[in-house]
This record gives structure tokens, sequence and C-alpha cells, in this order.
């Protein structure tokens, strides 16, 4: 079990003990459909501990989303998933085969398990009913013995958690502003007390100062309630901050599995230093910025290297030819996983490229 | 040279009950030829406003834009000097038309090409100026075909094309992939140092309204609150506002402890944040006084305009509207404002 995952390109297992994994994807795959299927999710393994916040990273159309919604076994046609294993360890210590649940048994899963925020969640209430309705069915479908009293305090509750007026509960959606609508999602999210919450680009449309506002609310609520979260975001710098561990995925595979914190300095993936590069410190030093040129593969085609290698400033020869798989960096507080052929002593030498070690200024 | 110069600019918009409800008020600035200008500040602050009032979509309550120094420039002659570069590239380029149309259209239009060859050739030129090559097959393809950034391309040469002297970017890179964004941010700094363009950078992040303009303004509910070189006011904000916007950006160097000390400070500064959403007067005084961490007794007045800098006074133009720079704060004598109402 504690050997590097070998063909996947999911990291390594973790150091801890299986008992605080909370999710454990393996070997994930999702394919869309259609005359040449677009393989959107590529063997992608990870595995959350109770209580963390794992950022997943990427560009518009490396698989995020798609991922997201594989996890929680909402794909519909024509997207499918191919491959790959599921597993939930309850809190109560049940492991739970995800794949294996029938339609019953995943719709009390989810939300009560598992819950998710979705991108754009401001527009995810139903606009011709109250706030206070929409708790209300939650309570219905999930807690059918709820009585309605009951029903109404829990959801006055979930609100000032949240930071709203209790009041609000006859307010329909569009007499709150984005950033209240957002927090209104987010309890939402909650209202079951989930084991894990996904949330997919949460906070994208909002202004800055009330994205800050909501995430630190994200933060005080987790450390209150002690849920884990997944975070989706093309935000590299927010998920540095906000993260524990990060991954960065580029055409459907996770291409760096790292501690956030020491990822700004230590970038080890040339795709991970481009994403940092794009965000211009706020207060560093002025310094010439430069995006990463080209845009993403044609996931309809496999590609015969690395993904990255018709992008990358370092590509050398065996990136042309073989595709990197994720190794261990055995770097302290790890486990630190990188897909590069760049980190693979087998190729360093051989070409005479330099390490990328060190190169993030 | 000053390309246009904005004057006591002030913008309302009719309400249905009241009085008419000022988005913009009393907003002074020039734009400088082959400078750029960030305006940074939140939703509903007026950004939109003050770009609509410069590209004459609305007409100003009060004040008068100068272009070239001249206020009674004719709307055809306004309109090819001004242009702009819209926040969506999905929604600005007509789907059915080819980018070809696209580009042609402006320079047929403002007669800066003949038909024909020289039509040809300018298209041409433009694709090239934005870095879309090979022409040719850009030309002829719809916008569908192209990626998020190629559209903004399309959408930059397509306001390049009656040979502006003032471009408004409005959030030009928000709808944008982040690969990408920088890559448009340093076109449009490479074009505007080329023709010599003014250039207004709308807004909400800061980072980048920092290292692509020379001077930053911050608005706030219609006001200017702070403004300044890009360096003075990022690293040394002043005005409690702006001290709050660039607490909220991430700092990609900050270490753990830092990011927890972080939160705890803009957690207790919460309660005051969520007064705002129960003011509903605010009345003559400093619009940021219900969430201003430091709001004191002047503060029902309105605040001067203070000059700060890094030393005191200093004549780098770094400017704040607040009563904690004030000289003798509290002495100064209250410039009127008129009555107006609230923002609901």
């Amino acid at each position: 079990m504690n050997a590097p995952a070998t063909g996947l390109t999911g990291p390594a297992e973790p150091a801890a003990g299986p008992r605080d994994v909370v999710l454990r994807a393996r070997d994930i795959r999702v394919e869309y459909d259609g005359e040449r299927p677009t393989r959107a999710v590529r063997g992608v393994s990870f595995e959350l501990r109770r209580g963390e916040v794992l950022g997943i990273a990427g560009e518009s159309g490396c698989g995020k989303s798609t991922l997201a919604y594989a996890l929680t076994r909402m794909l519909k046609a024509p997207a499918r998933m191919t491959g790959g294993s599921l597993t939930f360890r309850t809190r109560e210590g049940e492991e739970l085969d995800l794949l294996s649940l029938d339609d019953e048994e995943l719709r009390t899963f989810r939300w009560t398990r598992l819950s998710m925020v979705f991108q754009s969640a401001m527009n995810a209430l139903n606009p011709v009913t109250t706030i206070g309705r929409q708790f209300g069915d939650i309570f219905r479908a999930h807690r059918p013995d709820m009585g309605k009293d009951e029903r109404l305090s829990r959801t006055r509750a979930l609100l000032e958690m949240v930071g709203i007026d209790a009041g609000r509960t006859s307010s329909y959606p569009h007499e709150l502003s984005g950033g209240m609508r957002q927090r209104v999602v987010i309890a939402m999210a909650l209202a079951l007390e989930p084991e894990v919450v996904i949330m997919d680009e949460p906070t994208t449309a909002l202004d800055v100062v009330v994205q800050r506002e909501i995430l630190d609310e994200v933060e005080r609520l987790r450390e209150e309630l002690g849920f884990s979260v997944i975070f989706i975001t093309h935000d590299l710098g927010l998920l540095l901050e906000i993260s524990d561990r990060l991954a960065v995925m580029y055409a459907g595979e996770i291409i760096e599995y790292a501690p956030a914190e020491e990822l700004a300095t230590r970038a080890a993936h040339p795709y991970t230093q481009g994403l940092l590069r794009s965000f211009p410190d706020l207060t560093g030093v002025r310094r010439e910025l430069r995006g990463i040129p080209g845009s993403p593969p044609d996931l309809r085609a496999e590609p015969p290297g690395c993904a990255f290698a018709d992008r990358c400033e370092h590509a050398f020869d065996p990136c042309r030819s073989s595709a990197p798989r994720l190794l261990d960096l055995g770097r302290p507080g790890g486990p630190w996983t990188a897909a590069c052929h760049l980190n693979d002593p087998g190729h360093r030498s051989a070409a005479g490229a330099p390490t990328t070690e060190g190169r993030q200024s | 040279m000053t390309a246009l110069e904005v004057q006591n600019l002030s913008v309302d918009y009719a309400q249905a009950h009241g009085r008419p409800f000022r988005a913009v008020h009393n907003l002074s600035f020039s734009l400088e030829a082959g400078r750029t200008l960030a305006l940074v500040g939140e939703s509903g602050s007026g950004k939109s406003s003050v770009l609509k009032a410069l590209s004459r979509l609305v007409r100003p309550a009060e004040g008068r834009i100068l272009l070239g120094g001249r206020d009674d420039v004719r709307g055809r002659e306004y309109r090819r000097a001004v242009q702009m570069v819209f926040q969506d590239p999905f929604a600005s380029l007509n789907p059915s038309h080819t980018i070809d149309h696209h580009l042609r259209r402006p320079l047929l239009a403002t007669g800066r090409a003949r038909r024909g060859a020289p039509a040809d050739q300018a298209v041409t030129e433009l694709l090239g100026q934005v870095n879309l090559t090979p022409a040719a097959d850009v030309a002829r393809k719809r916008p569908h075909e192209l990626s998020g950034g190629q559209r903004q391309r399309v959408a930059i040469a397509r306001a390049l094309a009656p040979q502006p002297d003032v471009l408004l970017a409005d959030e030009p890179v928000s709808m944008l992939d982040v690969s990408i964004r920088l890559e448009i941010l340093n076109l449009l700094d490479r074009l505007k140092r080329e023709r010599d363009l003014a250039l207004l950078y709308v807004t909400h992040d800061l980072a980048t309204a920092r290292h692509f303009s020379s001077e930053i303004m911050v608005m706030y509910r219609g006001e200017v609150v702070e403004r300044g070189p890009s360096d003075e006011v990022i690293l040394a904000p002043k005005h409690p506002y702006t001290q709050l916007l660039a607490a909220a950006a991430p700092s990609t160097g900050a270490t753990r402890e830092q990011v927890r000390e972080g939160r705890r400070v803009r957690q207790a500064a919460r309660a005051q944040r969520d007064a705002e959403r129960r003011e509903i007067v605010v009345g003559d005084g400093c619009r940021f006084r219900p969430r201003c961490p430091f709001a004191m007794d002047s503060c029902v007045r309105r605040p001067p305009e203070a000059q700060v800098g890094p030393a005191a006074g200093g004549g780098s133009g770094h400017g704040a509207l607040c009563w904690l720079y004030a000289e003798g704060a509290g002495k100064a004598p209250a410039a009127t404002v008129p009555q107006q109402k609230p923002a609901p």
C-alpha cells in the first residue's frame, strides 16, 4: 500500500495512515463520447485527508470540473467514467465504494456525506421561491422526520452561521447581493453536516473583498465543523494560501502534487512555474511578466510524450517520445510528486538539462 | 501630452422615486499619451459609469470631457479618437461575421483605408500587430473558431483600426484564461508605447494594475478615494479602503503565520463591515465611514483631498480623500456636497 503508485499518474501514498483518509480516488478516467472520444481525465489519483483542504489548480479545459463531477458521480452523457475506483471512509469508519452505489444509496450519500458548491453558485438558487423554502426542501428530502419548526430553526441557524441575518429566510434570491447568495449556497452545502465539500470556483465571479470574506468564512467553518474541502480554481495564488496540499492538473492529469506552503518557491514542474508566473505578486519586485504561450493539447489524440512539451521552454528529447510519470521528489514535508523528465535522474544527466530546482525566484 | 482631460465629471441615473442616483461624483483626471492609468474599485463603485461617460454612451450630469484640449469635438470624430475594448470577447464580436469583416468595417467607416487592396493590407497589418498570424487564415475565420485570447486580440485590433488616441480597456482580461492574461496585458502595453496611446485600464485586480500602469486611481461609491503613482498606492496605501483592498489580495510570498494573522485581523474587522449593510444614510460624510476601522467624529463631514506620499506633502501626486491625513485634522472647513440619495 505504501509503494509508489507505479503506472498511475496519482501521487504516492502519504505517510499518514489510511485511517484519516476520507476520500481515496485511484486512477480515475473520464471520456466524453464522440467520433474520437475526448479523454478529459486521464488517470487521476489522490487522497483527501479528514479536515484538510486539497486545492486543484489548472487552466480551463484541464479536467478540473470533470473530475469534480466524477467524484460526486454526477457525470452525464456524453461524459462517461471509463476506469478507476473511489472509496469513501465515513466518520463511523465504514468504507463505501462510491462506484457501486445504486441511485437510492447515491441520493442519501450526496449532501449528507459529500456536498458540492458549483461554479457561479450565486445563480444556483431558484429565483421564484424564498431562501427559507429552498432550505426546507433539503430537509424534507433528507430529514423527513424533521418538523416544520425544527426546519425553520435549523435554517435560521445555518444562515447566521455564514453571517446572514436570520430574517432573510423570507427573502427571494434577487433581494440578496452576489456575495450573500454565495454564502447562502455555502450554508446549503453545509446543511446536513457533510464530511467532504467540493467547491468548484466558488468565488470567481465575486469582488476581491467579498471573495476574501467568504473564504475566511469557509476557513472558520471548517475549523469549527471539521469537514474536508476540495477547492477547485484557476487562481493559483489563492490556492497557495488556503489549501494544505495542492494538485496541479494539466491535460487531464495531475502533473504536480505538493504541500501548498512551499509550492510557491519550489515548484518542480515547468507548468506549475508558468502558472505561478501568470500571477504577479501584489507587493513583489517588478519583473518581466509573461504567461504560458500556446494552448492545451487536443485530448482526442494521445500525446506521444509529455502533454506539456509543446509549450514548455525546457523541453528536450525524451519529452517528445515518452510520457513522464509522477515521481516522488523525496523532499521533506512530502509527498511531493511531479511528472516531468527534468526531475527524473535518469534523464537529467543525459540531456544536460538544468534541474528545475530553485529556478523560481 | 494630455489626450483626454476629465473635469469635475458627475454621472446621474434617473430613479423612479426621488432624486437621481449619483454614480460618479465630481471626478477629475487626465489621460496622457503613452501612459496607462488604472482605475480600480469593487463592483458598483462607478468604474463602468466613468467608462460610459468617456465613451459618450451616457451624458454626464456635470463636468467636461476635453479631447485634445477641446470639449466641442463632434460625435463622429470623438468616437474615432476614443475606442473601447470590452470585458467579454465572447459577447463583443458578432458571431455571424468573419474576423476580416470586424476589422475592415471600422477601417472603411473612419476612412482609414480605401476599399480593396489598401483595406486588405490594413487588415493584415492590424492582425500582425496583435500577433494573430498567419493573418490570411485568421481573417477568414469567425469568432467561434478562435480561443478567448485570440478573440480579445481581434477586439483590440478592431479598437486600433480607427487609429485612436485613447483606448478604454474595461476589465480586458478578467474573462480570459490565467495563462494568457499577461500576454494580452503585455500586448496592450506594447501597443500603448508604439502608438503613443493614452490607456485607461479598468480592473479590480490590484496586482496587474500595479504592474501595467504608471498611476492608479481607487474608486469607492462614485468617488476617487486615493490616487497616485502605482507603486506608492499599492506598497504604501494610505486610504483605509485601499488598505482593505490590498489586504484582500492573495500574496504568494506569505507564510502560514502571516496568513493566519491576516485572517484574524479581517475577521475582527468583519463586524464593522457588516454595519455597512444596515447603513442607510451616509449624508455628506465620508462614504467609506461605515466600513472604516479608523472612523472618527470628523468623518461625518466631507473628507479633504490630502496630499500624502513618501515625504508628506512630497510632489509625487499621491493623494487620499481621508480625514486621517488632513492637516490639523478636523479644523479644515468641510467642502459642501450637494445632497443626494444614498445608494440603495
